[in-house]
């Protein structure tokens, strides 16, 4: 009895020693790092090892990657093996710099792709309304064109009206903490449609301020007695 | 001298169960999925199954959103749908077109059954996921137009 205990904890211990190689392992690029860092010596003394160069910033190390390096599909499932690369299929698509890097849009409207409308029939053709909605923006940033041409290409009235939009213009309450919190545009956009990065402002922000428009003054600004 | 191999024994464990536990949170769990892949594991983990991968770049290729999201009805949220497999058999969902007819069919359970297990219900690559803060809340004044 006592030797199987014995020979759990062993095993446990060893575990632990695994563990933490592999822990090692993975910490060895940070380490490498603030080694570095310790070094650097001023004339009173070390600096903080907190001061990497990018705290926060995580860059992709690759895109596109085949299903069973991309962390989500399991390589020991032999069906991953078989799910197709996303780079074979995207060959010849025309390319954007976010999302699937893939731009869906052009790929629709110069004819390289024509998805089915229909789950049976593809000679269904889609119910496409081209009609454009301003939204002025209090900010600087420009006004916001939502363009129904390509949703209408892609989806259904029904997909947005009424549930997502009530279907008249400026009835809706839209600012860019709902889109980023996943709702309104943010139901699409940033989960399946193209994501919300700085590379991708301009898609929706896409009709410049007049000349002559400048942001308005805060009321703090105003009131300033030293101003 | 029992006595204390028992007592040294069990601190070993403890430190061997620490320093696991420590390595298993600390080991960054990167995942660069292909944007808008969505893992559903609602039930398939406590059915001993490995969660589903749902490919939204490889099936927009062949079908709108309109076909899956207006005929077929599936909800704009990730695991929100309750797929069963008995459902997928009578025909939603999923079934509805892998059954043999408009693609393969479902006995090819390692095609969709491919996620790394435990891997919770979510969609990859999403702009709330690459935060590096919470989501901005506005101001309660913020609510002209
Ligand atoms: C991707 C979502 C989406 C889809 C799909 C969509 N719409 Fe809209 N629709 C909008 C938005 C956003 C507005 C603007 C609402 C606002 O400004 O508050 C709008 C506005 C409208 C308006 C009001 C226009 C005005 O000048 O007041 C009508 C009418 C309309 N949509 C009809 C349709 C029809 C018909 C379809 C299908 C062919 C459709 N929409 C598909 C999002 C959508
Ligand atoms: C129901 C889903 C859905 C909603 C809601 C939605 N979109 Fe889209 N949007 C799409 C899809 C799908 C495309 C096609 C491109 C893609 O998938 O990246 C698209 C494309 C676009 C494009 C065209 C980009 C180009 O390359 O020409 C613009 C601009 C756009 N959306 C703005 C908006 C705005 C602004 C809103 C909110 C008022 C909004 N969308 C809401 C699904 C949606
Ligand atoms: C999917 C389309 C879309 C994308 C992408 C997008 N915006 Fe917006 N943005 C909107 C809409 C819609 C509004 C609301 C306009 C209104 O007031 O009617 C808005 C409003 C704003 C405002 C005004 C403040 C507010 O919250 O209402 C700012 C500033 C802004 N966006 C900045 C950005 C920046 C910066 C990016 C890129 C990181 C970006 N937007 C990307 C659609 C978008
Ligand atoms: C077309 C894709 C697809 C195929 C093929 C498929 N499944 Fe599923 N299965 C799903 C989805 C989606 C779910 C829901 C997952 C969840 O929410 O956890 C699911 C759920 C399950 C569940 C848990 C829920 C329940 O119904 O009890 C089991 C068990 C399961 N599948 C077994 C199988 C087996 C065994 C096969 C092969 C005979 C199979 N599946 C083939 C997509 C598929
Ligand atoms: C072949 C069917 C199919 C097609 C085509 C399809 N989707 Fe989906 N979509 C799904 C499934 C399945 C889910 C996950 C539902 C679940 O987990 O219950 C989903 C989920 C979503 C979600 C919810 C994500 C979240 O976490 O909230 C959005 C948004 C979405 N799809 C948008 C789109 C857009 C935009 C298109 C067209 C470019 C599209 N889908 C095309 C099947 C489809
Ligand atoms: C509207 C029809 C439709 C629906 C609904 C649908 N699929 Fe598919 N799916 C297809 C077609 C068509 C293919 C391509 C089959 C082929 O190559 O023969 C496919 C292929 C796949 C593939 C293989 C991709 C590859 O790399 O080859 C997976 C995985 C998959 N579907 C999962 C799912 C899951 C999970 C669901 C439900 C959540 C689902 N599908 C719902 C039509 C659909």
């Amino acid at each position: 009895m006592k030797r199987i205990s014995y020979a759990i904890y062993c095993a446990l211990f060893c575990f632990g020693i695994m563990s933490m190689s592999q822990l090692w392992a993975a910490e060895e690029g940070a380490s490498k790092k603030s080694m570095e860092l310790k070094q650097v010596k001023g004339e009173e003394g070390k600096v903080s090892t907190a001061n990497v160069f990018n705290r926060l910033l995580k860059k992709d190390k690759a895109r596109n990657l085949p299903p069973p390096e991309d962390g989500v599909h399991d390589a020991d499932n032999e069906g991953t093996h078989v799910l197709q690369p996303p780079l074979i299929a995207y060959e010849g698509l025309p390319k954007t710099d976010f999302g699937n890097y893939v731009d869906w849009v052009q790929a629709l409207q110069k004819g390289y792709l024509n998805p089915r409308y229909d789950r049976v029939d593809p000679t269904v053709e889609p119910l496409v309304m081209d009609l454009d909605i301003v939204r002025e923006v209090k900010a600087s940033v420009p006004d916001v064109v939502f363009p129904h041409k390509p949703h209408t290409q892609w989806l259904h009235c029904s997909n947005c009206h009424p549930a997502i939009f009530i279907p008249q213009k400026n009835a809706n309450q839209i600012n860019m903490s709902a889109i980023l919190l996943g709702q309104k545009c943010g139901v699409c956009h940033g989960k399946v449609s193209f994501p919300i990065t700085t590379l991708s402002c301009k898609k929706c922000h896409s009709k410049p301020k007049p000349d002559n428009w400048k942001p308005p003054l805060s009321s703090a600004s105003v009131k300033n007695p030293w101003r | 001298m029992n006595n204390i191999k028992g007592y040294v024994s069990r601190w070993r464990v403890a430190f061997a169960a620490i320093v696991a536990c420590l390595a298993v949170v600390l080991i960054p769990q990167s995942s660069t999925a292909e944007y808008a892949d969505v893992v559903i594991n609602n039930y398939a983990d406590a059915a001993g199954m490995r969660p589903a991968v749902f490919p939204h770049w490889y099936h927009r290729i062949r079908f709108r959103c309109k076909v899956c999201h207006a005929d077929l009805g599936f909800k704009f949220k990730a695991g929100g749908n309750k797929i069963t497999m008995a459902k997928i058999i009578d025909g939603q969902f999923c079934g509805a077109c892998h059954n043999g007819e408009i693609s393969w069919s479902v006995e090819n359970c390692g095609m969709c059954h491919s996620g790394i297990p435990g891997t919770p219900t979510s969609i990859h690559g999403s702009t709330i996921q690459r935060l590096v803060a919470p989501t901005y809340k506005s101001l309660p004044s913020d609510t002209k137009k």
